[in-house]
């Protein structure tokens, strides 16, 4: 089971509190009516599916009930860090160099 | 290849079984091939199979990352069914069926079909309409299914509780007398023999790291750990590493990889009949010959590629099968697994041309690709050798996305199958 930090209450819970809501940063096009059946497929039905770093929504459906981010590698399942809806992608190459460093400074 | 019968057992029995030798090549890989399928496990093996039978197409190789049939035709839970809602789907999984019941002979290999039963229970009023639903399409499309009574349910699976006050009570059951299981490893190693004998390349432990095309946009060949293979046709049947493969290839696919969770028990003296099946409250087990309970589970939430799943997913389904069948609550789990299962928006699979010539697709099997596997395999290779898919898969495209023609077995079972 996954361990996942709520970026809105600040908390480490289990994924039982949390529902996966799949590929994140997908913007509704504003024009929906007018779009071409490959624009639509393209929004609607294809997502990232990476074998490794994945950008990807959960909901706290048994906590606070928000949406937010979270950047996450799909091969060790380990989270880089989860972020508020509407902020951008994080740099995960920052935060991997960020405890390297650390790591090397103990 | 020497056949195996009676005779040959007789015979090596009398010389201490120093005869057998192995049951398929380890060729070095050849420069090119006609066609390369990537992904050995029972989908891919088979294609080589039929290519190589039906329609005499021998310059083949499969290669496969690890080895032979250790991705999800090891993994699975062995279901074999045909009670689909949907036109498109009746016709493949039947198709596949038609074929289990035969296959055995066909590849001189005992897959061990075991056409037990296949019983869905119903749990309340929406079960009951759904499967009567279901009943209904499959034998008007003359496809066995029948509605039990909770008596009668348990009648054909004695162990099954059906006291009205259960905590899952049972209103009634869908059964398919003709579904069953099968030995998934035998299923694995009779097509590579059968393939390997008409001169198809096993290549296992060769990894693709690129798909390779020419100035036209089509396909010359793949990249792998063992140097460039070339092929004027590519055949991708790769379960959970689909969309990774594609993508080499620039096609984006409409398909998710997920862990899907699996178990067995200790081995126990033969007391449970059939396969049983219960979507509302996600538990199915069954018995395998060497006395295992075999249990599958839900697929976790999250994509991944991990081979491994959440505890309280195989929890979740162990606490329904000890409410359904209570003579099971103090048996012991011995082993637990995950496979990654590429799941498709509508849960229906992907079998067919892409926008790149020379590139074909067999993916998306989900949650239940075993059952398919020689239906599948048969029409792949079809696929593979005209050009274009056959009759019976003709409704798999995956263009179907973009179309809207979706096969939206995902609305009809309510969840994964």
């Amino acid at each position: 089971m996954l361990l996942i930090y709520c970026p809105y209450c600040e908390e480490e819970r289990s994924e039982l509190e949390f529902r996966n809501a799949g590929d994140a940063h997908i913007v509704r096009p504003t024009n929906i009516a007018e779009i071409s059946d490959e624009e639509f497929e393209e929004f609607f039905f294809l997502r990232q599916n990476p074998k490794g770093l994945i950008f990807e929504r959960w909901r706290h459906i048994h906590g606070c009930g928000r949406f937010f981010n979270a950047a996450r590698d799909t091969v060790s399942d380990r989270f880089y860090t989860t972020y508020k809806a509407g902020e951008p992608k994080p740099d995960v190459a920052a935060i991997l160099k960020g405890e390297q460093d650390k790591g090397a400074a103990r | 290849m020497r056949k195996y019968s009676v005779f040959a057992v007789a015979r090596e029995a009398l010389r201490g079984h120093k005869g057998w030798g192995p049951q398929w090549a380890s060729p070095e890989p050849r420069k090119d091939y006609d066609v390369i399928i990537i992904g050995g496990g029972g989908h891919g093996l088979g294609a080589a199979y039929y290519l190589a039978k039906e329609h005499g197409i021998t310059n083949v190789a499969v290669l496969e990352k690890g080895w032979i049939g250790g991705g999800n035709t090891g993994r699975n839970t062995t279901i074999i069914r045909s009670n689909y809602l949907y036109e498109e789907s009746m016709d493949i999984y039947e198709h596949s069926l038609k074929l289990w019941e035969n296959l055995s002979q066909d590849l001189n290999y005992n897959v061990m079909y075991s056409p037990r039963g296949v019983m869905m229970l119903s749990h309340n009023i929406h079960d009951q309409q759904s499967f009567k639903r279901h009943i209904n399409a499959n034998r008007l499309y003359g496809i066995d299914n029948e509605w039990l009574t909770p008596e009668q349910a348990k009648a054909y699976c004695p162990p099954l509780d059906i006291a009205k006050n259960a905590r899952y009570p049972i209103n009634g059951a869908a059964l398919q007398r003709r579904g069953g299981t099968a030995r998934h490893d035998a299923v694995a190693w009779g097509y590579a023999r059968g393939a390997s004998d008409r001169g198809v390349h096993i290549i296992q432990n060769c990894e693709v790291t690129g798909i390779r095309r020419d100035e036209t946009g089509k396909v010359t060949g793949v990249d792998t750990n063992r140097g460039f293979i070339g092929a004027k046709k590519i055949g991708v049947s790769a379960a959970g590493h689909s969309s990774v493969l594609m993508e080499m290839a620039d096609v984006r696919v409409p398909l998710q990889s997920q862990p899907l969770q699996a178990l067995v028990s200790e081995p126990l003296k033969p007391m449970f009949p059939c396969v049983v099946m219960s979507n509302s409250v996600h538990a199915y087990i069954s018995q395998s010959d060497k006395g295992e309970l075999v249990i599958g589970a839900g697929t976790d939430q999250y994509n991944s590629y991990s081979q491994t799943g959440g505890l309280q997913i195989i929890t979740h389904t162990l606490d329904a099968i000890c409410e359904l069948f209570p003579m099971f609550r103090r048996v012991k789990m011995m082993r637990q697994w995950g496979g990654i299962v590429d799941v498709t928006q509508d849960r229906s699979p992907i079998q067919g041309i892409t926008p790149v010539p020379g590139l074909f697709l067999n993916a998306g099997w989900g949650t239940g690709g075993f059952k398919a596997t020689p239906g599948s395999a048969n029409l792949f290779a079809h696929l593979i050798a005209r050009g274009e898919p056959h009759r019976l898969a003709a409704g798999l495209t995956l263009d179907r996305f973009r179309t809207g023609r979706l096969i939206d077995e995902a609305a009809a079972a309510a969840v994964a199958h």
